[in-house]
């Protein structure tokens, strides 16, 4: 299926591999969220995972951070298995990544400048004046230098997570894993948060792995694509390939369109027949 | 026939494990090295769990101290002992009255506010982005909870005795005209500072760590969401006042048992 | 930075008032004393029976507490109960040899305590002194039953 990008897979094979994903089955009750995926996170490039809603690319990023055990398969990062780590020696893994939540999670009984500060003082000795130097850098960065002084209940929803994703990055970590940080921005500062990955990517090397559902833009900044559905790799190759990819199911996500082989509904009974369902319970 | 047996089954499995959870989350947040800014952690609890709980431990304490003096007195008067107030009220506050009731409402007042604080802060994946950020919550935002229930519960209790003794005195001598140093020198001759003070701190350290156990592990176990959340807290003052009343039965049989 | 100061202060004071409140139950509660050991006078008492008596209460004279009880034990020689009582050191060498020492209740049901009463002998008790003249404590049930068979025999 993948004849085609023969030449792509062998360049991208050549990178240096951080994260590295075997045969992962991971199950929430009856619902198989992983059947067997396999994928590789190369070093200091930009990744991006892609795929329906629901299909687990949160669950993902949390199998990587360790918070979640798969069923079966291994997560290795830097060649060490994730889940084999012991409690401490986890911990001390995730002070080399860095984690965006989807929900933002910033810490509400901190304000912004303590949420942003957090990671530097609890993992690092510096000085407090230095502490301060980057926090504002990081906050500049992100555009909410001035609401370094706010709780994080007085900030809007795209605020937050811009304030975030500046904690996320505030150690300048070798992993950074980011869960839809596009959400909820308007134009101008999405602009802006691509921009930002991209050059701290670029700038200091660091390894990201994007989860979004705003194609153009992730399309724009990542090195090479994952598009995850149904519980396995669908399709992956670098941008470029994944844009002319003749498969339907690929065709339909890249592009966007409703109708196609990928269904846009969670796993329901036929839809005409739930109706009838309640026919003699209706007044 | 088979299916309430199969749920009793059920449920004694899921009480054991969740016994089993509690245990392990005590002695994984209890121990260890604190960090840097432990103290300053610990500190802000003891504010908000200790000082916090001050006002209505004090106020509660003194009203209890005045019903015994004035029940006391009724009851005393009748035998021509109302001398023995002082005994009376003192025995009672310290051995019982003081660590029980303290330690309930503490359980109203801290344990519930403690559950619904870890629980938003789990349901608002605050606890997990910790954890991502290579700091374990256990230690982090456990720890210094219950550290701080610990030791404020006995400090609590000893205000409590020390307001209710003076409320006992109040409507006693005060208002009712037992004679000052009776009260004072036949509570000085019953009370015993090992067998009867000592006892009843010892009460309460041990209520205290049951209730703040409670209340953090409820929070830190509960399922986020609103409902989740409102339950759990729910279950925090049912769980710590029946936990508080069974165990005060068995500390007092240990303690003043064989004293007959 | 304010706001944390007054924290501290406040939970300061909260450990103070816990720990002052531990005193005042020691020492106006339960009534030990505390730091350097008092000067104190002490005596001694056989008696043949202590009824409730216990190492705490109080000894009176004249219905002032002049000092508390420190010890009872089991006479071995004498298989009775010999009471040690600690009294204020004024009093050293103001108890004549022939005062009497009674256990006595406060009330109809209340706490027993010792009461001296001074006899008129010119030599004093010292330190370590017994006190001869003893009046055991009045126990309810014996009463009745002395009473009980004077009764009967009239
Ligand atoms: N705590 C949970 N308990 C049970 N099932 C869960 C839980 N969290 C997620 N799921 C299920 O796991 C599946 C994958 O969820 P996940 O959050 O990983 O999706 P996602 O790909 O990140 O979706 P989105 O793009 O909407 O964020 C979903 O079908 C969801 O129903
Ligand atoms: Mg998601």
């Amino acid at each position: 299926m993948f004849d085609n990008y023969r030449d792509v897979d062998e360049r991208y094979v050549t990178d240096t591999t951080l994260v590295d994903v075997e045969g992962l089955h991971f199950s929430r009750g009856e619902n198989d969220i992983f059947r067997g995926v396999d994928l590789r996170i190369p070093k200091g490039k930009i990744t991006a995972v892609m795929g329906p809603s629901g299909t687990g690319k949160t669950t993902l990023l949390k199998l990587i951070g360790g918070q979640l055990v798969p069923d079966a398969g291994r997560v290795c990062i830097d060649g060490e298995d994730v889940h084999g780590l012991s409690r401490r020696a986890l911990f001390r893994m995730r002070r080399r990544m860095g984690m965006l939540f989807q929900s933002g999670a910033l810490f509400s009984d901190l304000s912004v400048f303590e949420n942003v500060a957090f990671p530097l003082r609890v993992h690092t000795d510096l000085p407090e004046a230095m502490v301060r130097d980057i926090v504002l850098m990081k906050l500049q960065a992100v555009g909410l230098r001035g609401a370094r002084n706010l709780s994080p209940a007085e900030l809007s929803g795209g605020m937050a997570r811009r304030v975030a994703l500046a904690r996320a990055v505030a150690l300048d970590p070798e992993l950074v894993l980011y869960d839809e940080p596009f959400v909820g921005q308007d134009p101008i500062s999405m602009g802006v948060l691509v921009q930002l990955i991209k050059t701290v990517n670029q700038a200091l090397g660091l390894t990201a792995v994007i989860v979004s559902h705003d194609i153009k833009e992730t399309l724009s900044i990542a090195d090479y694509v994952y598009i995850i559905a149904d519980g396995q790799v669908m399709a992956h190759g670098t941008p470029q390939t994944l844009d002319v990819n003749r498969d339907a199911r690929v065709k339909q996500f890249v592009h966007g369109e409703p109708d196609g082989p990928v269904p846009f509904h969670y796993p329901a009974p036929d839809f005409y027949r739930d109706i009838l369902a309640t026919k003699g319970e209706r007044p | 026939m088979i299916r309430p047996i199969a749920s009793l089954g059920r449920g004694t499995l899921e009480a054991l494990s969740a016994l089993g959870r509690a245990s392990m989350f005590l002695a994984q947040s209890a121990v260890g090295i604190p960090s840097r800014e432990g103290w300053h952690l610990w500190l802000r609890q003891m504010h908000f769990i200790g000082v916090m709980s001050l006002a209505i431990v004090l106020v509660s304490g003194l009203f209890i101290g005045m019903v015994l003096g004035l029940q006391g007195y009724t009851i005393l008067v009748g035998f021509g002992a109302e001398d023995a107030l002082g005994q009376m009220v003192a025995l009672s506050l310290l051995r019982e009255l003081a660590p029980v009731v303290a330690a309930l409402l503490f359980a109203g007042r801290a344990g519930s506010a403690l559950t619904a604080e870890i629980g938003l802060m789990k349901a608002t994946e605050q606890l997990t982005s910790m954890e991502m950020i290579g700091i374990d919550p256990l230690r982090r935002i456990v720890a210094p909870r219950l550290w701080a229930g610990f030791i404020s519960m006995p400090l609590l209790t000893v205000g409590f005795s020390v307001v209710g003794i003076w409320g006992g005195y109040l409507v006693g001598v005060q208002w009712l005209g037992v004679f000052d140093g009776s009260y004072w020198s036949n509570m000085q001759s019953s009370v015993a500072f090992v067998d009867d003070i000592l006892n009843g701190m010892l009460k309460s350290v041990v209520f205290g760590l049951v209730v703040t156990w409670i209340a953090v592990f409820q929070g830190y176990d509960l399922i986020p969401t609103s409902e989740g959340i409102s339950r759990a807290t729910t279950r925090t003052v049912v769980y710590s006042s029946l936990a508080v009343l069974g165990l005060d039965f068995v500390l007092t049989a240990l303690m003043f048992g064989e004293l007959g | 930075m304010k706001r944390s100061k007054m924290m501290e202060f406040g939970v300061g004071l909260f450990v103070l008032a816990g720990i002052l409140g531990m005193v005042f139950l020691g020492l106006r509660v339960s009534g030990i004393s505390l730091g350097v050991p008092q000067d104190t006078f002490t005596l001694q008492a056989n008696f043949a029976n202590i009824g409730g008596l216990k190492s705490g209460s109080r000894v009176a004279m004249a219905g002032v507490t002049i000092g508390r009880v420190s010890d009872v034990a089991l006479d071995t020689e004498w298989l009775d109960a010999r009471v040690t009582m600690e009294l204020d050191e004024d009093l050293e060498g103001k108890i004549s040899r022939d005062s009497t020492a009674s256990i006595l209740t406060s009330g109809l049901l209340g706490e027993q305590y010792v009461g001296l009463s001074v006899g008129g002998d010119p030599e004093m008790l010292e330190e370590g002194d017994t006190i001869r003249d003893t009046q055991q404590a009045l126990v309810l049930e014996q009463l009745i039953q002395q009473f009980v068979s004077n009764m009967t025999s009239d």
